[in-house]
């Protein structure tokens, strides 16, 4: 990843001045009246002209979601109520392929955001979605003559019907989990990637997803697919304004890496303060190719992620690397997943936590060696960086290491910073919180030099107001 | 030259209940290099954390002034940025804070006024490191991290010349250096004065001062300066042992 030195990093913060907590004053082209019922899945389904084969997948999947419990093993979610959200809001009617086509109001949005800007300088291709409809997709021609496929999921489902239902919900089952069902029931925009044999993307592609109410659910759907032998690295940016009630964020992910592929999946997610984030995300891959997951957890009232790589075919590898910021009053339940299915696998987890002013963050980890991955190797890293006395960090690490030729390793720290370390810095004319920073930000540094300078500076900008923030106090 | 003064004035210090400085007076002009030397648990250490300001040590009266500037009424930080750079006996490390950074941060925090050039200060501190006899990747590692005592008391003694401070404190910068080390950090005490630097240097041992002849030498026994002189006191407590002062007339003048 690029390094740059300080001065450079302040011109590109200057540029990036984000203001992330704006409204878009759009009237949706339309939504259907909230609430979750069989006529409102329905009615979402006939909106977006769907073919039975989806629809019917939707209406199996309502019922698993009503059959299912909230989930009570982790954060409390008992604020959230289905009935009082809205499920499918559509902001506008056409979908644009140049930000020219895009109506004024929602152009005016991604512009603040800085999403056309980053395409122009370092992207492939770029989705943007506003609420829950993708409302801009376009790739570079280079890629589309060379077979590569980026659009939004609804448009994909029209225009590849066949590769879509192909792939559509056989890595994230709808029965995984109350939020996937939900998801699967009422899913709308989101991605489709694929990328042909062989074709090896030099540019990322990125998905932006804005949310723009309060009481409002986005679940979109992103599906990739890398043939044998091609790669790419898929970016994924998400804000909100914020609202004093809640809005619901429930993704699905499906990564499928045929052989000898690699993808990188980086997802920064800077959702406001009153998002609850529960998004599955999972990947397939087989002989010879390489899952990479790079997760930064800005924001969001709640997050649940656990991004998991099934390593199927003999030397399959994935590593996945998180960073968290739980700060606030805020629960971060990041982690990871990962099955060692078949011999020689490899896997690496690397999980990096702040928790402060009363946040916590939580670790929690499944890794599973199968009877007869022989050879299979995995190490999971956690440490937890805790600022103050009333923020909290916890470890639910889960391994089932099954075959005896495997070799697995563990190591977790939780710490604080140590107030040698400030002296020392402060001792050479550093101020106080700026010696915080430093120290916070060296403990994040394998995890964030791996993030994109855009987003990594999100992270330098946070981790400084923050220890401003301590900095005042003491 | 621009002729500073740094003075410890009458300086007693507490760690917890225990007066450990009780009544230290050492005046130190630019240009000039000073040994510190005392048997170990006499609180030379104390004295340099006293300098920097650590909240740990007390100040139950006296005085730290650089020229008019009483360092007292100062943060840790604002006493760097007066002027003072301490070299300590265990610097810390930081994992994933990379030393350009840290030391870039560094320098822009002491010399603000200064525009700093990134690309010629990089080169400077890669010279600086193969003068030292550090590998240049040290640059981009984490700050001491995974540094042997030896290789950590070298990047203080680059660091005491990279960041130009008026005034340094040198906390047993001999301790765990072998030969050729030992050599290169006098050499490089020796240019910091030559550039104008004020320099104490505390040590147990004479073994550096072969190396490098100080100006003045002090002795501290149990928290008091027992005896100062020029550079041959140094010979002469080699020969005569710290033993010297726990009798006689210097001790009797103690307690």
């Amino acid at each position: 990843m690029q390094r740059l030195n300080e001065d450079e990093i302040d011109e590109v913060r200057k540029q990036n001045e984000i203001k992330y907590d704006f409204t878009t004053n759009v009237k949706p082209a339309y939504q259907v009246q909230k609430g979750l019922s069989r006529s409102v899945v329905e009615e979402m389904s006939r909106e977006k002209k769907e073919p039975d084969w989806m629809r019917n997948i939707r209406l199996k999947a309502l019922d698993i979601f009503l059959s299912k419990p909230v989930p009570t093993w982790g954060p409390d979610l008992s604020e959230l109520n289905f009935d009082e959200l809205t499920y499918y809001i559509k902001p506008e009617d056409r979908k644009a392929n140049s930000w020219e086509e895009v109506p004024k109001e929602i152009k005016d949005t991604f512009d603040k955001l800085g999403v056309p800007e980053m395409e122009k300088k370092y992207l492939a291709g770029s989705v943007a979605q506003l609420q829950s409809e993708g409302v801009y997709s376009r790739l570079k021609k280079q890629w589309e003559d060379k077979g590569v496929v980026f659009m939004d999921m609804d448009s994909a489902v029209q225009k590849h019907p066949d590769i879509v239902r192909e792939h559509f919900g056989r890595v994230v089952p709808p029965s995984d989990n109350k939020f996937a069902a939900l998801n699967t029931a009422v899913w709308s925009g989101g991605s489709f990637l694929y990328v042909p044999r062989g074709v090896h993307l030099d540019l990322p592609v990125q998905a932006y997803f804005r949310m723009n109410g309060a009481l409002e659910g986005q679940f979109e759907r992103t599906l990739i697919i890398a043939e044998p032998g091609a790669s790419v690295h898929y970016l994924e940016g998400c804000t909100a304004p914020t609202y004093s009630q809640y809005s619901l964020h429930a993704a699905i992910v499906e990564v499928y890496v045929k052989s000898g592929g690699k993808v990188r999946y980086t997802s920064i997610q800077n959702w406001s303060d009153n998002i609850i984030n529960g998004p599955t995300k999972r990947s397939w891959v087989e002989e010879n190719a390489r899952m990479e997951w790079v997760q930064g957890s800005l924001g969001s009232k709640i997050t649940m992620t656990y991004p998991s790589s099934i390593l199927r075919g003999e030397y399959a590898t994935t590593s996945n690397l998180n960073l968290a910021l739980g700060i606030g009053p805020v629960w971060k339940d990041n982690g990871a997943k990962v099955v060692h299915a078949a011999p020689n696998t490899s896997s690496k987890v690397v999980a990096k936590s702040i928790s402060g002013r009363g946040g916590m963050s939580v670790y929690r980890g499944q890794l599973r060696i199968n009877p007869g991955a022989y050879n299979s190797k995995a190490s999971v890293q956690c440490d937890a960086l805790i600022l103050d006395d009333i923020s909290k960090s916890n470890t639910y690490p889960h391994n089932e290491i099954l075959e005896e030729s495997a070799s697995f390793s563990h190591e977790a720290s939780v710490g604080k910073i140590s107030e040698d370390q400030v002296d020392y810095l402060m001792s050479r004319g550093i101020r106080e919180e700026d010696a915080r920073s430093l120290i916070v930000l060296g403990f994040l540094d394998d995890v964030l030099k791996e993030i994109p300078l855009e987003y990594s500076i999100e992270f330098n900008k946070l981790v400084k107001l923050e220890m401003n923030k301590y900095g005042a106090v003491g | 030259m621009i002729s500073n003064v740094f003075s410890i004035k009458d300086l007693r210090v507490s760690v917890g209940e225990k007066e450990i400085l009780k009544g230290v007076t050492i005046t130190v002009k630019s240009g000039e290099i000073h040994a510190l030397m005392g048997p170990n648990g006499t609180g030379k250490s104390t004295l340099a954390h006293t300098i920097v300001g650590s909240l740990r040590y007390k100040v139950n009266s006296g005085e730290l002034l650089i020229n008019d500037v009483n360092l007292k009424d100062l943060q840790v930080y604002e006493r760097a940025r007066a002027g003072l750079f301490v070299a300590f006996q265990e610097p810390v490390s930081v994992q994933g804070l990379r030393f350009i950074n840290y030391l870039r941060t560094a320098y822009s925090s002491l010399h603000p006024n200064e525009k700093l050039e990134y690309k010629k200060f990089v080169e400077e501190v890669k010279e600086l490191l193969t003068y030292f006899g550090l590998d240049s990747s040290f640059i981009e590692r984490g700050l001491n991290d995974g540094l042997s005592g030896g290789e950590k008391k070298r990047m203080e003694a680059l660091q005491m010349l990279i960041l130009k401070p008026k005034f340094i404190i040198l906390d047993e910068i001999d301790s765990g250096l072998d030969v050729d080390a030992l050599r290169v950090v006098s050499k490089a005490i020796a240019k910091a004065k030559e550039n104008g630097a004020g320099i104490i240097i505390i040590t147990h041992y004479q073994r550096i001062l072969d190396y490098i002849k100080p100006d003045f030498v002090h002795v501290l026994i149990n928290g008091k300066i027992a005896e100062s002189g020029n550079g041959d006191l140094a010979k002469l407590i080699e020969e005569r042992g710290y033993e010297y002062y726990k009798g006689g007339e210097a001790s009797a003048k103690i307690e």
